[in-house]
């Protein structure tokens, strides 16, 4: 399945389409968890009929597959008219949510929609841990019980956990509850900075030694923008991801960015269409230009045939073209091998007298 | 031989890219790419025009002569869509619009 939807999105690339959009209705939210990126309060989000016209838009573009996403999705009240609107034009919907607001009713309704896809966050099996990170009290018991009901209903359901210092110990619990509930589980340790800028969040990575049992725990799928690599042969000639060239984000105003986790502003819906901002942006030209062998530094880093470096991640630390040193740390606990990036920043930490470290290629 | 008619289900996402239709199937996330005779014929199932008719279409449109294997091989490949939810068949013309989605 997944390498079909490889190929569409290898389509996607080769004639220039955003098969993949991903749009957060509202930024919105009746959990306050301790790693969140947003700023949860509404500065003026699309209405409905400006999100109406821009899927009709983006279906006019080509897109495919459409991500629905929040803040929370179900705190704006007109969210199952989007929906309905969006599979009247025949995305592929798959919706991000904490499930907190949907009983069956709801379940039923989703599914006689033609939803077929739902993303759960549940941080922990333990209730005063996922509730301590939500600081939403019995909202692990009220997703849970969502995922049931999505669950009987046939719909897909994945369980995502993401992984930071409250939970770190969890996740083979919460990934055994995935397996007793018969639903997807997918990890991710990434914690972004927020999209103000703000680093605070970073203090919730978790530490190298356990990021580094994670990468060798062998019962884990791809883990966090792993997913996101490439296989393709020619290393030096791929484009980070896919970010900017199949896929995009839209955020509740109306902004366009490669990818939630690339704040690069690329043009602003309420003033061009899609298409324009799509076809016509800099910073999406710009961004399509750059290949592995143009990365200053990634370039001629060993690890650079089996790293994920995240290119948004890469901008989020002043240079999209420079490496994104959580990925360095994550390509040093997979592999055991430090980057050029991890070095020269050793390097630059060491004393005069400490002996300088070198990467060494076999 | 009675006629048999085809309409898209609504239980499908799909869009037309390279002249090429894609299709995933909402109930079991099967993932179809249709050529283009297929794409057309996909196209033309409005519950209401017998697969006959929209055969002999699709393929008039791309070839100037219609195969006697076409009508089967159509049949053959309108049952397999049909085995996923996908299009739905039946020997009536197929009224219910809730079946019908766009055809792109």
């Amino acid at each position: 399945m997944s390498r079909l939807i490889d190929e569409i999105t290898a389509r996607g690339v080769r004639m220039g389409l955003p098969i993949t959009v991903h749009m957060d209705v509202t930024y919105r939210c009746n959990e306050r968890c301790d790693h969140c990126y947003l700023d949860h309060d509404d500065h003026g989000e699309m209405t409905t009929a400006e999100i109406k016209r821009v899927l009709d838009q983006l279906a006019a573009a080509g897109t495919f597959f459409l991500v629905l996403s929040g803040g929370e999705v179900f705190m704006r009240q007109d969210f199952f008219e989007i929906l309905e609107y969006a599979r009247r034009l025949q995305f592929d919907v798959n919706v991000k949510t904490n499930a907190v607001m949907i009983r069956e009713a709801e379940a039923r309704r989703l599914r006689s929609l033609g939803v077929r896809r739902f993303q759960v966050s549940i941080y922990s099996d333990d209730p005063a841990v996922h509730d301590g990170i939500t600081r939403l009290p019995g909202s692990l018991q009220r997703s849970l019980r969502a995922m049931r009901f999505l669950k009987e209903q046939g719909m897909y359901v994945t369980l995502a956990n993401v992984l930071m210092r409250q939970n770190m110990h969890d996740y083979a619990g919460t990934q055994r509850l995935a397996r007793e509930m018969g639903i997807d589980f997918a990890l991710d340790p990434t914690i972004t900075p927020m999209m103000d800028g703000s680093t605070a969040p970073l203090t919730l990575r978790i530490p190298t030694e356990r990021l580094q049992e994670v990468y060798r725990d062998a019962s884990l799928g791809p883990i966090g923008s792993e997913a996101c690599g490439s296989d393709d042969e020619d290393v030096q000639g791929n484009a980070s991801c896919s970010a900017g060239h199949a896929s995009c984000y839209i955020s509740p105003y109306g902004d366009v960015y490669p990818c939630v986790q690339f704040p690069m502003p690329c043009g602003n819906l309420r003033h061009q269409t899609f298409q324009e901002i799509w076809g016509d942006s800099p910073q999406l030209a710009e961004l399509r230009t750059i290949r592995v062998r143009d990365l200053p530094s990634c370039s001629s880093c060993g690890n650079v045939g089996s790293c994920s470096r995240c290119p948004g991640l890469a901008y989020m630390e002043g240079n999209m073209r420079g490496p994104s040193t959580a990925d360095c740390e994550k390509s040093y606990a997979r592999t055991g091998h430090a980057s050029v990036n991890l070095l020269a920043k050793m390097n630059n930490a060491a004393t005069t007298a400490s002996p300088k470290l070198v990467q060494i290629q076999l | 031989m009675s006629e048999r008619y085809i309409a898209r289900s609504s239980a499908i996402a799909a869009r037309l890219l390279e002249g090429e239709m894609v299709i995933m199937s909402a109930l079991d996330s099967t993932l179809f790419t249709l050529n283009a005779t297929a794409t057309a014929i996909w196209q033309a199932a409005d519950g209401r025009t017998p697969l006959r008719e929209i055969v002999h279409n699709a393929i008039h449109a791309q070839f100037s002569e219609v195969p006697g294997s076409a009508l089967q091989d159509a049949e053959t490949f309108v049952e397999a869509l049909a085995q996923h939810g996908i299009l739905l068949l039946s020997d009536q013309p197929i009224t219910d619009a809730t079946a019908l989605g766009a055809s792109q």
